[in-house]
């Protein structure tokens, strides 16, 4: 795939799930928060918090994120959440 | 209990017999029998009483012999007759049978100290008119209240913030560190109330005010030993000695002139309390329980079972979800406070369906949590604590799992939980240590304060003026004492005993008895090892051993099951329009606590889900009851005063008599 689709897909992505987090976990706010911004530490989500997201990526983007996936590793911020997703969505694909 | 209010004026101005009547009529409910005033020149004390002992002749005020000291008391003094006994000896002479009389005559004794002996549960206020000071005290743990205002050097008291404000000239607005506080740590700190310029005495503290000034005292510390220094008595020595002292506990507890009933959740510590009523005091026990709808909060199946296996009438209360809604103002008219659980709601009803059955008295099981280790912050605290020596593994942190099955079962949720938890275990030296990952949770709703209110609260820290209450050995206790004190000091004593307690009991002019909070047994219980409360991971370990004779197994093994009520479908449900009405964008713009934007976004993300988050749910009942609050006591204050009652007794020393 073309380096700049796969960018603006990853865009894309970022931005929905920030929408998705601004409009139902800080209702709006939208300062002080970044691509690398904790979402953990921050006290932005938290435990029932990523399950919502969970739902909303996997119904979004109609994948299944597997128990073992779902890890802070995978979730605790803008960046490694597009990521994730864009893994999961390629090996879909591929 | 009763309701008492007074005025002590330091100007040339005289205290105001109107007013005194509609500071205690706007109390009424917590004595709706008799009421009475005493007056003078600088003191004003007005009480409202629900008589319990004594009925013929225990109106208040009430005076010692020469009528130079004059009392008002709300609460019971359990170990009456016995002081009366010493004082008999002693030459004083009573005109009442009461525990009222029995306290005046001991402060005449002793002075400030009679406080070291009393047992009990009380609030009240002593004016001495020879050294024209008034005295006012509260009890240990806190069960009953007691509020004030100082203003240009008066004083004004009261059993509840209503009658204070039935003063017009003091200003109603809203402490907004009190706020912040309540949106951390579910309730206010040590003397703040959730008003401006609205102080509370907090428990286990005397005031002494002169015309000069006022100070206040501490006369009883919940200590704790330092880490190992535990006291000696053995596993069966302990358990005889609680047993005793719980028996005794209880037994001055029945102490009434009226029928006492009991409080019947199904749990250990209120099945403890009736088995110990119906067993060794009174084989005609009615007690009192509470069924949910919901059968995520119900408890009936385990009520059956103690009702089957004492014997015992049991009447029991339905709830139904729209139950907390339609009773939500009602409750928020007395707790006074915003709060973040609704389970005040089912216990305001409960109290109703007491008074309805003729009864003014029941004893309860609240504080055993407290005293005894039951709650699961005690079981998280251990383990993580345990965790912290050691925080790269993976096996310490699955103990959480038996803490909350039901959530882990969700392996989901599990993993997500695991990393709630971790929070903080870097820091086990931190004194919020137990707590900090809770209240940092909570603290998130604060998310919703508006601009103003944020500005406003620029630079302060509640954390901060927590760490300033902790005691200096603090540092030196294990680490479950250090947990129980932060339990005892904010959640119990302002939250439970207040919010879930007697004001909820109050409001149907009931009076609520707590054996686990004798003193007694406070003391005894704070000096054991931590391993009799919290035995590996098993819950008032010595509180069983105590009780396991007494109850059937089931009731004894069965997990701690924390008390709750609906939160989403109590208050959103075809019944109710309190969240139309209450956070409406017109009703927030009014208050300008909130955030309208971000409240318009909550409750569009409470409709689409049907199973909201905790932290949601708090936002939820927090957001519409300070929303209530400030509606019900700052934009529209009615404390229905229209029909003022003449007082049953006057004692009228002014020099200038006016009504």
């Amino acid at each position: 795939m073309n380096e700049s689709i796969v960018k603006e897909i990853d865009m894309e992505i970022s931005e929905k799930i920030k929408e998705f987090i601004i409009d139902n976990f800080l209702f709006g706010e939208s300062n002080h928060f970044d691509e690398n911004t904790n979402f953990f530490e921050k006290g932005i989500l938290d435990s029932t918090g990523i399950i919502e997201l969970v739902s909303f990526i996997e119904q979004t983007y109609n994948i299944s994120v597997d128990d073992e996936e779902l890890v802070t590793e995978n979730f605790s911020n803008l960046n490694r959440i597009t990521n994730y997703i864009h893994s999961k969505v390629h090996s879909k694909v591929t | 209990m009763c309701g008492i209010a007074g005025i002590f004026k330091n100007n040339n101005s005289q205290p105001d017999p109107i007013l005194l009547n509609k500071m205690i009529h706007s109390i009424r409910h917590r004595g709706p029998d008799e009421s009475g005033l005493y007056i003078d020149d600088r003191v004003g004390l007005a009480h409202a009483r629900l008589s319990i002992i004594d009925l013929s002749e225990g109106i208040q005020p009430i005076h010692n012999e020469d009528k130079s000291l004059w009392i008002i008391f709300n609460g019971e003094v359990f170990n009456y007759p016995e002081l009366r006994e010493e004082l008999i000896k002693l030459g004083h002479k009573f005109y009442t049978k009461t525990d009222t009389e029995v306290i005046l005559h001991l402060f005449e004794e002793d002075g400030v100290d009679c406080l070291q002996k009393l047992n009990g549960q009380f609030a009240f206020a002593i004016w001495d008119v020879k050294k024209q000071t008034l005295f006012l005290a509260r009890d240990r743990a806190g069960i009953l209240t007691l509020f004030y205002s100082i203003s240009n050097g008066s004083l004004i008291f009261a059993s509840e913030i209503k009658a204070l404000f039935a003063d017009q000239s003091l200003s109603r607005n809203i402490n907004y560190k009190a706020l912040d506080q309540i949106f951390t740590f579910w309730t206010t700190l040590n003397d703040h109330t959730f008003f401006n310029g609205v102080f509370e005495l907090p428990p286990a503290h005397f005031m002494i005010v002169t015309p000069e000034n006022h100070k206040i005292v501490k006369y009883w510390n919940l200590e704790f030993p330092i880490e190992g220094d535990y006291s000696a008595l053995n596993k069966k020595d302990l358990t005889e000695k609680i047993e005793q002292t719980l028996l005794d506990a209880v037994k001055i507890r029945l102490r009434s002139d009226v029928p006492v009933g009991s409080y019947l959740s199904g749990g250990l510590d209120s099945s403890g309390i009736t088995s110990i009523i119906k067993n060794n005091f009174n084989n005609k026990l009615n007690s009192f329980g509470i069924r949910f709808e919901d059968e995520d909060f119900d408890e009936g199946s385990f009520q059956q079972e103690m009702v089957k296996f004492l014997k015992i009438d049991q009447s029991e209360l339905y709830i139904k979800n729209e139950d907390v809604g339609n009773s939500l103002e009602s409750v928020l008219w007395h707790t006074e406070k915003p709060i973040l659980r609704t389970s005040p709601a089912p216990l305001f009803l409960l109290s109703s369906l007491v008074h309805n059955s003729g009864y003014k008295v029941v004893l309860t099981g609240e504080g055993a949590d407290e005293i005894f280790g039951g709650y699961n912050i005690f079981k998280e605290t251990k383990i993580r604590n345990f965790w912290s020596r050691y925080p790269e593994s993976k096996m310490r942190p699955l103990l959480l799992c038996k803490l909350y099955p039901y959530i882990f079962k969700d392996k989901r949720l599990g993993n997500t939980l695991i990393e709630f938890f971790k929070s903080g275990i870097d820091d086990p030296g931190n004194p919020l240590f137990s707590h900090l990952v809770r209240w940092n949770n909570t603290s998130r709703i604060k998310n919703f304060f508006s601009e103003n209110v944020k500005s406003t609260l620029q630079g302060y820290n509640a954390y901060s003026d927590l760490l300033n209450l902790l005691p200096q050995d603090f540092r030196k206790w294990d680490y479950f004492a250090k947990a129980q004190y932060l339990e005892i000091i904010i959640f119990m004593s302002n939250y439970l005993l207040s919010s879930q307690g007697d004001r909820m009991a109050m409001a149907n002019s009931v009076e609520i008895r707590l054996p686990f909070l004798d003193h007694r047994l406070i003391e005894l219980m704070s000096r054991v090892n931590p391993e009799y409360k919290l035995n590996g991971l098993n819950e008032k370990f010595i509180l069983k051993e105590v009780l396991k004779s007494r109850l059937p197994a089931s009731i004894i093994s069965r997990p701690k099951n924390p008390y709750r009520a609906p939160i989403k479908r109590g208050l959103i449900n075809a019944d109710s329009e309190l969240v139309e009405r209450y956070l409406s964008e017109s009703e927030l713009k009014k208050t300008g606590l909130f955030d309208t934007k971000k409240v318009k976004l909550f409750l569009k993300k409470m409709l689409k889900f049907e199973k909201i988050s905790e932290i949601d749910g708090m936002a939820l009942i927090g957001l519409l009851s300070t929303q209530i609050i400030y509606d019900k006591f700052i934009n529209n204050f009615n404390n229905d005063l229209n029909d003022l009652r003449q007082f049953d007794l006057i004692f009228d020393y002014r020099s200038n008599k006016t009504f």
